[in-house]
């Protein structure tokens, strides 16, 4: 299997990550030998195997729904990247 | 007297405690020593004056009973730290300021520990060289234009190098260990849910586990009595009883089962690894355990797998970089614009490597090839150590395949990085406690490392094996200051 261009910029779309073309060139590249690295787990057969989802053989604890946390509003809205009031802004969504 | 700064943590915490030397003198020592230590650029944020300011209000009203008494720390960026900056090496968290304490570091400051400052790594704990930090290489006290290994390579770099009497880092696939191993340390990775991951940048949820490095095994042993704890913040948190490691630490392993893997003796190995392979095994024998073959059958799937679960879980957790609340923000003309420049800008090259990976296989079509498959590969890997704990209390394996390499050798090649991770990554996958300890040195007199593997929630027996072995290893770590300003 190769991963053409086409699918790297697919997926950076998915992703969210713009690419200029020279480095999805690269990229390219690079998925493929480490897809090639991958793929030798076809070697296994796994049909009947468990997948493994957690190493902690736990049940998820359920908690109360209550706020345990002071008011931080100054503390979190300070590392914003842009705001107004208490609000976080971002471009213009809707027309 | 010796210095300050080359004393192991006991020793420290002793002379502190019996007011032989005061926190602020402590403190100072390092501060003055990592100050003249810039040129290894193991600190990404320093917290220097804070420090000497709380030790003075340490030593005005100093509490004795605590495991840390005043003691300076500095610690890996990948943990939170209120008030003070946290990057995880990257330019995305570059100015981010937490407005919360990881629940690892806030147990070391209630014990008494004063933070120094935060510590470089590879961007978002991505790298096995530390070469991937948005805030460039670190180099390794051992000899100039040397990795110090990776992901913590920041951690093993300043503890090296007396910067810090001891250290955090986080494995996800060898981040601590391999590291220690590289510069001639001690490193642990606890059982995964030993040591809570809350206010620690995530990178791979299901593999991630904070540790303890540090000069020697009883100094490990005590700072992982610190760390480990139940937390209810971390879903994943195990609540199991944990041992004093410190005051339960013994040399007597005599009968202690510990297994050799015969599937660890990889193609291409140099000798000097097997040499020290062969060795080790003389010392653990010498210590008085019984030497046992066993087989771990899946190990060579193992990196292929971790190179499908870690990128899946860090594309998922990484989404969340999309300069709205916090981190970096480039602009844009619509939102989406907005999202896909902050991110092209903010992450470097392997971390968007292994985010395409992980949005890759975990895209339409692909999930069940892929994701699927790893995990159901990892539970065979799991099982080959439930099966070998059957018949061992531990296994014996080199830390890494090479010793520590040379800064840009190996950093256009990903698989062959990669490849730094084959002995440790199966212990992430299975969840198990694992240490490196410095056991001798190659033909450059570059530190190597074995790895002892335990069961889970067993760290204490994993401590126990290293414990003795080093007291016959008696390695020391033969450091010129060649970097002092």
């Amino acid at each position: 299997m190769t991963i053409d261009l086409k699918t790297v910029k697919h997926i950076s779309k998915l992703a969210r990550i713009s690419l200029e073309e020279k480095k999805a060139e690269k990229l390219a590249d690079d998925m493929n030998s480490i897809f090639e690295f991958i793929e030798k787990l076809n070697e296994l057969k796994t049909e009947n195997i468990e997948p493994l989802t957690s190493i902690a053989e736990t049940t998820l604890r359920f908690r109360e729904d209550k706020i345990t946390s002071d008011n931080i509003r100054e503390k979190i809205l300070k590392n914003s990247p842009e705001k107004n009031d208490d609000f976080f802004v971002v471009p213009k969504v809707v027309e | 007297m010796t210095e300050i700064t080359s004393l192991s943590l006991f020793e420290l915490i002793k002379n502190i405690k019996e007011k032989k030397i005061s926190s602020n003198e402590a403190a100072k020592s390092f501060v003055d020593r990592s100050e003249k230590s810039k040129k290894l650029n193991a600190y990404v944020t320093e917290n220097f004056e804070n420090c000497l300011q709380l030790s003075k209000e340490f030593d005005n009203k100093p509490n004795f009973d605590l495991k840390l008494p005043g003691i300076p720390i500095a610690v890996k960026d990948l943990f939170c730290t209120n008030e003070v900056r946290t990057t995880a090496g990257s330019n995305i968290l570059n100015n981010f300021v937490p407005s919360y304490e990881s629940t690892v570091t806030q147990n070391i400051w209630n014990e008494g520990g004063i933070l120094l400052g935060k510590l470089n790594c590879d961007e978002f704990a991505m790298g096995s060289s530390n070469e991937t930090s948005f805030f460039g290489n670190v180099q390794n006290p051992i000899a100039k234009d040397l990795v110090p290994g990776g992901s913590s390579g920041g951690s093993s770099s300043a503890l090296a190098a007396n910067l810090t009497p001891v250290t955090i880092g986080t494995d996800t696939g060898g981040s601590i260990r391999q590291p220690a191993s590289f510069t001639g340390t001690v490193g642990l990775k606890p059982t995964y849910g030993s040591c809570s991951r809350y206010g620690i940048v995530a990178f791979a949820s299901s593999l991630d586990q904070a540790g303890p490095m540090s000069k020697d095994v009883k100094d490990c042993s005590i700072l992982l009595e610190v760390i480990s704890s139940f937390d209810k913040k971390d879903s994943t948190s195990i609540d199991f009883k944990r041992n004093n490691y410190s005051s339960e630490l013994t040399r007597n392993i005599k009968g202690i089962k510990i297994g050799i893997p015969k599937e660890y003796r990889v193609d291409g190995m140099p000798d000097e690894i097997e040499n020290l392979w062969k060795k080790g095994i003389e010392y653990a024998k010498d210590c008085g355990a019984e030497i046992i073959d066993i087989s771990l059958p899946h190990t060579s799937y193992a990196l292929p797998t971790y190179y499908i679960v870690a990128p899946a879980e860090a594309s998922s957790n990484l989404a969340r970089y999309d300069g709205v609340k916090y981190g970096l923000r480039s602009s844009g003309e619509t939102l989406i614009d907005m999202y896909e420049k902050t991110r092209s800008d903010g992450f470097g090259e392997e971390v968007k490597r292994r985010i395409m990976i992980g949005t890759y296989v975990l895209s339409s079509g692909y999930y069940d090839a892929y994701y699927l498959k790893a995990q159901k590969v990892r539970q065979l890997i799991k099982q080959d150590f439930d099966q070998a704990y059957n018949k061992v209390d531990a296994i014996l394996t080199p830390s890494t395949p090479s010793s520590a390499f040379k800064i840009g050798e190996k950093s256009n090649d990903p698989v062959s990085m990669y490849l730094n991770d084959i002995f440790t990554v199966p212990v992430n996958l299975a969840g198990l406690p694992g240490i490196s300890i410095p056991a001798g040195t190659d033909k450059n007199n570059y530190p190597l490392g074995l790895q002892i593997i335990g069961k889970p929630f067993d760290e204490q027996t994993v401590l126990n094996i290293a414990y003795s072995m080093e007291e016959k290893i008696n390695y020391k770590n033969n450091i010129i200051d060649w970097w002092m300003e």
